[in-house]
């Protein structure tokens, strides 16, 4: 994305975000609430309009991606509570790519077993824990194919000791090599998987490094402070 | 339990009321069962059950899906398409019932047939009609609420599982959005059920214009008003009964 802005009325979200992601890349963005990491997030899954500014994600524009190519997970998971583990998964690849029942069936339960929960597959999601919930939101996406994962603070919703659990299915995602962009303050996560972390802050990307200098010796002052305050406890 | 106390309660005020009046101001005669004239005036107004019924029903059907696509286009991203929706709905909840169903009545055969179209319109479809298009701007509104108390994060997950628009809203938005539109759709019946009682003014055989006619003849007006009310809670009370259940089958699901 190159030079992106946003306005809500007059108030500005987005101050001119330029970010290079590349194939295979993983990305973590932090900083404090308001500093605008989910806009960026939002505007690449197509939630979001911009007013100035280009987002190309394989030189395509965002709204000529193909359906389900860029997968998103949020922080209230947004399962469909009307429906099984099994019939969330199974809805994309059926009506979107017109995938047979038994075929989307199958690669529906190929997930399930990747995030680590096939035995859940007939309940409801209100009957899953939070972090079964979000592994099966997980599950979702990747049901699409999809060539980019977004995650919107996906822990941030989580008791902590199902954390690692999603974590742990994130992790296992980045070795197999997805295309990842994360806003997430697990800055544990941030260390062992991410190539490298934007830090926001008022609607700017002030700063991006790979993790090991960003957390030994950051740049900017905003930046070390924000650290200094999110590592210390 | 609720539901037998209000009549029980009617009753007992109406029997006391009986018991007190002087001598000949009760003349239950007229429609005792046990009598062969009663009985013949008894059937003669029960008969009525059949078109009200059948009134309401249509009306109530015609109205869920004049409803479902006026709500619609209240979705709609532009505003020019939006517009379309508040006008309808403005329009026609400003509209009261029994000068819609004159116009209905009398005056929409005149516009179809300036159109070429020579249909005439009975009491029947008189009737229907009105009331399908009157209750239609309520539905509209109810349809419009309930899909709109789903929370917006299921549109986006669905978006982003690549679904069009139209099918978020079928298999994701409409299902969860039918259990808060169910209960006040049917209680919106009931208000059909209870205007359906205008449709005796341009001659429908229903209920209240078979209670007019007998009044008529039989000049007891006390005795027959007092049962086609009862006629009426009767019909009400089994719609009550409907959605109380509906609304426990409902709340039930939502727990699991």
């Amino acid at each position: 994305m190159a030079h992106v802005s946003k306005w809500y009325d007059d108030f500005q979200v987005l101050r001119d975000i330029t970010l290079d992601v590349d194939h295979g890349e993983k990305l973590v963005i932090c900083g404090p609430s308001g500093s605008g990491k989910s806009t960026v997030v939002r505007l690449l899954a197509g939630l979001e309009t911009h007013q100035e500014g280009t987002i190309r994600l394989h030189g395509e524009p965002v709204d000529a991606q193909g359906r389900g190519d860029v997968g998103m997970v949020f922080q209230q998971f947004n399962l469909f509570p009307h429906l099984s583990v099994l019939d969330n998964l199974m809805l994309g690849p059926m009506r979107a790519l017109g995938m047979p029942k038994l075929d989307a069936h199958d690669r529906a339960m190929a997930y399930l077993e990747r995030v680590r929960i096939p035995e859940q597959a007939g309940k409801r999601p209100g009957q899953l824990s939070g972090g079964q919930q979000q592994r099966v939101a997980i599950a979702r996406s990747l049901c699409m194919d999809p060539k980019l994962m977004l995650f919107d603070e996906p822990t941030s919703a989580l008791d902590p000791e199902m954390i690692a659990e999603v974590l742990e299915v994130m992790e296992d995602l980045a070795r197999d090599g997805m295309t990842m962009i994360c806003v997430t303050h697990e800055m544990g996560f941030a260390r062992r998987v991410a190539d490298r972390i934007a830090f926001m802050d008022a609607g700017e990307i002030v700063e991006v490094e790979p993790p090991d200098i960003a957390f030994a010796a950051p740049k900017s002052e905003r930046f070390a402070q924000f650290l200094d305050k999110i590592l210390k406890h | 339990m609720k539901t037998v106390r209000l009549p029980l309660a009617l009753l007992s005020l109406m029997a006391l009321a009986a018991c007190s009046a002087p001598p000949g101001t009760w003349g239950w005669y007229v429609i005792d069962p046990s009598t062969p004239s009663g009985w013949t005036n008894v059937k003669f107004l029960l008969r009525g059950f059949s078109s009200t019924i059948q009134i309401s029903v249509l009306a109530a059907a015609a109205s869920i899906i004049i409803g479902l696509f006026v709500a619609l286009p209240a979705f709609a991203q532009s505003r020019w398409l939006r517009l379309p929706n508040r006008i309808y709905v403005e329009f026609i909840r400003a509209i009261p019932l029994l000068p819609m169903l004159f116009w209905v009545f009398y005056g929409l055969p005149v516009v179809l047939r300036s159109m070429g179209m020579n249909l005439s319109i009975d009491p029947f479809w008189g009737a229907v009609i009105t009331l399908a298009l009157s209750d239609s701007a309520f539905t509209a509104e109810i349809f419009r609420s309930g899909i709109q108390a789903v929370p917006r994060g299921q549109a986006e997950a669905a978006r982003t599982i690549g679904l069009t628009r139209a099918q978020a809203m079928r298999y994701v938005i409409l299902p969860q959005a039918v259990r808060r539109i169910l209960p006040p759709l049917a209680n919106q019946f009931i208000y059909i059920v209870k205007m359906s009682a205008f449709a005796s003014v341009i001659g429908m055989e229903e209920l209240t214009r078979r209670a007019n006619e007998l009044v008529v003849t039989e000049y007891r007006p006390l005795e027959i008003y007092t049962l086609l009310i009862f006629e009426y809670l009767l019909l009400v009370l089994i719609i009550s009964a409907g959605v109380r259940w509906l609304e426990r089958k409902m709340g039930a699901d939502e727990s699991r």
